[in-house]
This record gives C-alpha cells, sequence and structure tokens, in this order.
C-alpha cells in the first residue's frame, strides 16, 4: 500500500500489526456487518500515521466501507483511505485522528458516554511513544485515573523511534511503565509482537476495575522487514519499489 | 423594537448568567446533555448544571485542551457536550482540539466561552478574549454566536444545542443592558432590526448593541437617521439583511468588542464588497491587548462606548455625502 502510495509511515504500521490484529479478530465485540452497533467495542488509532495497519484490519473484517480491492489506492485524490484516518470518507472509523496527542482524550469520551448509557462497551486508544511527548496525553492520563474508566485501555507502542531519529535521544519518555502507574492507571508490560502476550493483556484489562489499564507494548519499528527493522529512516519514508519485493518476500 | 429615542440602559443578568440557567434548564428536557467544564463552572455558570445532573457533569480539571477532545468522544458517541471556560481558555488554549477533533469530522458540540472581550475587567489581558470571534470563525463548520442580552443569549443558546453541527456562543462576565422583551423570537443567522433607519446602519453585537442604539439616539437631534442591526451570528452571516443595509442606507459601521481588524466587521465587509460596496468605518479593538479596570472605565478607554459609535458614523456619512 505505502509502496504504491509512494508516501507514507511503514515503520510504524508494522509495529503494531499484532495487536490490530488481536483487537479486530478477537479482542474486540465488533460487527462489520452493523457498524454503528451502540454496544460495539471501539479502536481509536491515536498514532494515525500508522493508518495502513487499520486499513488493512478493517477490510480484512469486511467493513463496507472499507473495500480490500481498492487498499493500493491510500493516499490517492479521491480514495477512502486517506493518510490519516477519516471518518467523513470510512464512517465505520471510530475517529479522525493525525493530529497527535488526542486519541486518548476521545477515548475517555466515548468511555464516559457509554458508563453514563450503561452500555458494555469498551474503548482502545493506541499511541506511539514519541506521541506521548504531547502534554495532553497526560491531561488525559489524570482524567481516565480519576474518572475511573475502567472500560478504557491505552496502548503504547513503544518502538524507541520517532521521525527524527531515536526516541532516547530527542525526548527520553522513560520509565514509560513508571510514569501510567504513578498516574493511577493498572498498566502492563508485554512484548507486543507476542499474539498470546497481546491477549492475555487485554484479558487482563477487562478483569480490572475501578482503574483503566495501560499497555506498554515492546515493539520494533519495521517489524518483520529486517532492513526496516529498527531504522528511524521508515518511519515517515515510503520503501522503494525494489524495497517493495524484498519487504513482500520478509512478509510472506 | 425600543424606541431609540426612549432608550435607557437598564442593565439585565449576565449573558453567562443567562447560559447557566438555560443550560439547567435544557438539563432537564433532554438527558444526551453532558456538560464539560475546566475549573471554573462558578465562573462559566455551569454551576447550575453541575449541581442538578452531578453524574452528567464531567470535571475535567484545568486542562481545556483534554476538555475539547473528551467532547469530541462523547459527541461521537451520541451525546450532545456543552464545554465551557472563559473564551481566552477555550478557544486558544482548546483550538487545535477544536479544530482536529471536532471541526474536522463536524462533531455536535457546542462550545460556551464566557468572559469575552475587555469588559470582564479587574482580571486583565491574561484572562481577557479580544481574538475568539476570530479563532470560532475560522473553525471549519462552526456556527458562531455572539448575544446581547439575556433574552437572546438564552434563546440562541437554546437554539445552538437544538441545531445538529458544532456550535460556539459568546458570552461575558458584566450584567447586559437589556435589550429585547419576552415577545421577540430569535433565529440562527438571521439579524434583528432593533432601531429603524435611512442615512445610515450600524451592524453591532454583544455589547456593543446598546451602545449602538445610545449613539442612534444622540444622533437623531443632529438629523442623522441610524438604522441599528443586531449581529447576533457572526457565522453564517445574514448576508441579505447587510446587503440590504448598504443598499437602503448606503453606510454601514460595525461595532464589536473584539479585535477590529479579524472579527465581525471584516466579515460584513467582505460581504458588502461582494454585494453593495459602500463607505464603513469599524469600531473595535485596535491590535492592543488592555489591562485591568472596570467595565466601563475600559471600554470608554479602548473606545468601544457610544460616543466613539457615533463619531465613526458622523465620518461614515461624511464620506457618504462627499
Amino acid at each position: 500500500m505505502i509502496g504504491a502510495a509512494k508516501s507514507g509511515h511503514p515503520g510504524g504500521s508494522l509495529s503494531a500489526v499484532e495487536i490490530v490484529v488481536e483487537l479486530f479478530f478477537n479482542t474486540m465485540k465488533i460487527d462489520p456487518k452493523n457498524p454503528q452497533w451502540p454496544d460495539r467495542d471501539r479502536f481509536i488509532l491515536s498514532k494515525g500515521h500508522a493508518a495502513p495497519v487499520l486499513y488493512a484490519a478493517m477490510a480484512e473484517a469486511g467493513y463496507a466501507d472499507t473495500p480490500i480491492d481498492k487498499l493500493n489506492t491510500l493516499r490517492k485524490l479521491g480514495s477512502v483511505y486517506q493518510g490519516h484516518p477519516d471518518v467523513r470518507y470510512i464512517p465505520s472509523l471510530e475517529a479522525s485522528t493525525g493530529s497527535l496527542g488526542e486519541g486518548l482524550s476521545v477515548a475517555l469520551g466515548m468511555g464516559i458516554a457509554a458508563r453514563l448509557d450503561g452500555r458494555p462497551s469498551r474503548t482502545f486508544a493506541m499511541f506511539g511513544d514519541g506521541e506521548i511527548q504531547e502534554g495532553q496525553i497526560w491531561e488525559a492520563a489524570m482524567a481516565g485515573a480519576f474518572h475511573k474508566l475502567d472500560n478504557v485501555v491505552a496502548i503504547v507502542d513503544y518502538n524507541g523511534i520517532q521521525l527524527d531519529g531515536f526516541v532516547k535521544d530527542i525526548m527520553e519518555v522513560a520509565p514509560l511503565a513508571d510514569k501510567w502507574r504513578s498516574f493511577g492507571w493498572h498498566t502492563l508490560e508485554i512484548d507486543g509482537h507476542n499474539p498470546a502476550a497481546v491477549r492475555k493483556a487485554f484479558e487482563e484489562a477487562a478483569a480490572t476495575k475501578g482503574k483503566p489499564t495501560c499497555i506498554v507494548a515492546h515493539t520494533i519499528k519495521g517489524k518483520g522487514v529486517s532492513f526496516m527493522e529498527n531504522n528511524p529512516k521508515f518511519h515517515g519514508v515510503a520503501p522503494t519499489p525494489a524495497e517493495v519485493t524484498l519487504a513482500l518476500q520478509e512478509l510472506q | 423594537m425600543p424606541a431609540k429615542t426612549k432608550f435607557e440602559v437598564k442593565l439585565g443578568p449576565a449573558t453567562r448568567e443567562a447560559f447557566g440557567r438555560t443550560l439547567a434548564e435544557l438539563g432537564r428536557e433532554n438527558k444526551d446533555i453532558v456538560v464539560c467544564d475546566a475549573d471554573l463552572s462558578k465562573s462559566t455558570m455551569t454551576t447550575y448544571f453541575a449541581k442538578e445532573f452531578p453524574e452528567r457533569f464531567v470535571s475535567c480539571g484545568i486542562a481545556e485542551a483534554n476538555m475539547a477532545a473528551i467532547a469530541a468522544g462523547l459527541a461521537y458517541a451520541g451525546k450532545i457536550p456543552v464545554i465551557s471556560s472563559f473564551s481566552a481558555f477555550c478557544m486558544n488554549k482548546g483550538f487545535e482540539q477544536l479544530r482536529c477533533c471536532v471541526a474536522y469530522p463536524k462533531l455536535n458540540v457546542k462550545v460556551v466561552g464566557t468572559h469575552s472581550g475587555i469588559s470582564l475587567g479587574e482580571d486583565g489581558p491574561s484572562q481577557m478574549s479580544v481574538e475568539e470571534t476570530a479563532l470560532a470563525c475560522a473553525l471549519v463548520g462552526f456556527v458562531v454566536i455572539s448575544p446581547a442580552d439575556e433574552l437572546s443569549c438564552k434563546a440562541l443558546f437554546r437554539a445552538a444545542v437544538a441545531h445538529k453541527g458544532p456550535v460556539f456562543v459568546r458570552t461575558g462576565r458584566p450584567k447586559a443592558p437589556i435589550i429585547y422583551s419576552a415577545d421577540r423570537k430569535f433565529e440562527i443567522g438571521k439579524a434583528i432590526e432593533v432601531v429603524e433607519g435611512r442615512d445610515v446602519t450600524v451592524i453591532a453585537n454583544g455589547l456593543l448593541v446598546a451602545e449602538a442604539i445610545l449613539a442612534a439616539g444622540a444622533l437623531e437631534s443632529e438629523g442623522i437617521s441610524v438604522r441599528v442591526l443586531d449581529m447576533h451570528t457572526v457565522k453564517p452571516l445574514d448576508r441579505d439583511a447587510i446587503e440590504r443595509a448598504a443598499s437602503e442606507t448606503g453606510a454601514i459601521v460595525v461595532a464589536e468588542e473584539h479585535l477590529v481588524d479579524s472579527g465581525l466587521g471584516v466579515r460584513v465587509a467582505q460581504v458588502v464588497a461582494e454585494t453593495r460596496p459602500c463607505p464603513m468605518e469599524f469600531v473595535g479593538i485596535n491590535d492592543t491587548y488592555a489591562e485591568s479596570g472596570q467595565t466601563e472605565e475600559l471600554l470608554d478607554k479602548y473606545g468601544l462606548v457610544a460616543r466613539d459609535v457615533a463619531t465613526a458614523v458622523r465620518k461614515v456619512v461624511a464620506r457618504k455625502r462627499a
């Protein structure tokens, strides 16, 4: 998709694959044929630049507004597959995102609404480790714990790389789990590429009452493609046609 | 319609008070209304709602950006969130979230800014919003309303909540001069002719409506017949009323408690330029941050009283006759 678009963010999509797949194909109670079902669980991709992984998951899940045969129109004029998720084009998306630091706050609003209505819906918000340099994330961290939103799960895709380089060199965010614990969140650290660990973490979040859960998922940017792994170059640069061929061979 | 010659300034409740009372009423009528506040509920008057409906009152702490995005989440889930703070904070500190989380997906969020303009008084410029109308109008799809008095604020806030889509309502701290009687009807996007006149039109909103009526009364003795329009809706503008004013009176003054180069005035001027070009003058705040003081002192010092409206009217009429 990103190769065809000649622009996009491959690294951050690949680091999130196992988590997004687990959510859409196991953990979340969703009905792609009835996307507005009020009791559904919701996923917000706060790191909106990883849109390709979300689009691919939704297309595979069978939402009517995410046709699988159009995935390669990503970022092209008129495509529903906008550069960042846009509910105007794909109403089945839970939120338009792309400006970093905002998705967790939106998830809190959904969590509050579900509680007011007595609905079982859970809301999952995924953001990047660079993204949490935004102050609003910490406003949301305070608010989520204060309002005891145990129907909200935060997922940090802790791949250690942001656009300009390694997170530790741009603005260190460690110790991440300690920060979330001190803000009052039930906090887990997992290998974000281990499907069993990811599933178990979401189960533990569901069983945790009275406080929201934060899953710090240790991941590898560009996971699965040798020349992209842990390479800051592939935060926001599309692979060349030759690199696409190589990457697809490795991912098979 | 108040007869201009008999208009006396009689103060009624502040528009923020009218908002707070109406919000509590609406809370009884519509269980989907959820209110978010950033530690100013006793000033924004959302406290009336909070006392009656604590479960639907979301305390966000002093965190306006988070508040705006929480409201987006509530709206996605079908609620009608009303978020409130001083205009200076909910618009300036929450602007990016209002843009990306609310305006961009066009969500049904109501933003009510209180303590707008310099009339909030003693707290001074850090709390004074002089640019909220410009910011609100720059949010795509937002309706922007600036009521003049208690009754218009109550009715227009009700209309804002009934409207499907994002709305900004600008309210103020001080007691507001009473302009309207109970039988008056208000409609979003429909200006109100509060004084009839032939020679020139003053288009005003907020506290400047009363000043414009006073100016119209004073100018009558000089033989100048002044029409006064309350342009309570800044976006979308009542283009018909503006075009009629331009063609029937041939001269327009716009008066507002806002930076003069980015508020109601420039928006009206655009419509005039597109329809019936005519001489115009502008009354507003001239590229400055004000200072601490009492409301009346500040409005006087920064050129926002009837005297300043009258000066602008004489000037525009002279240009028209030249």
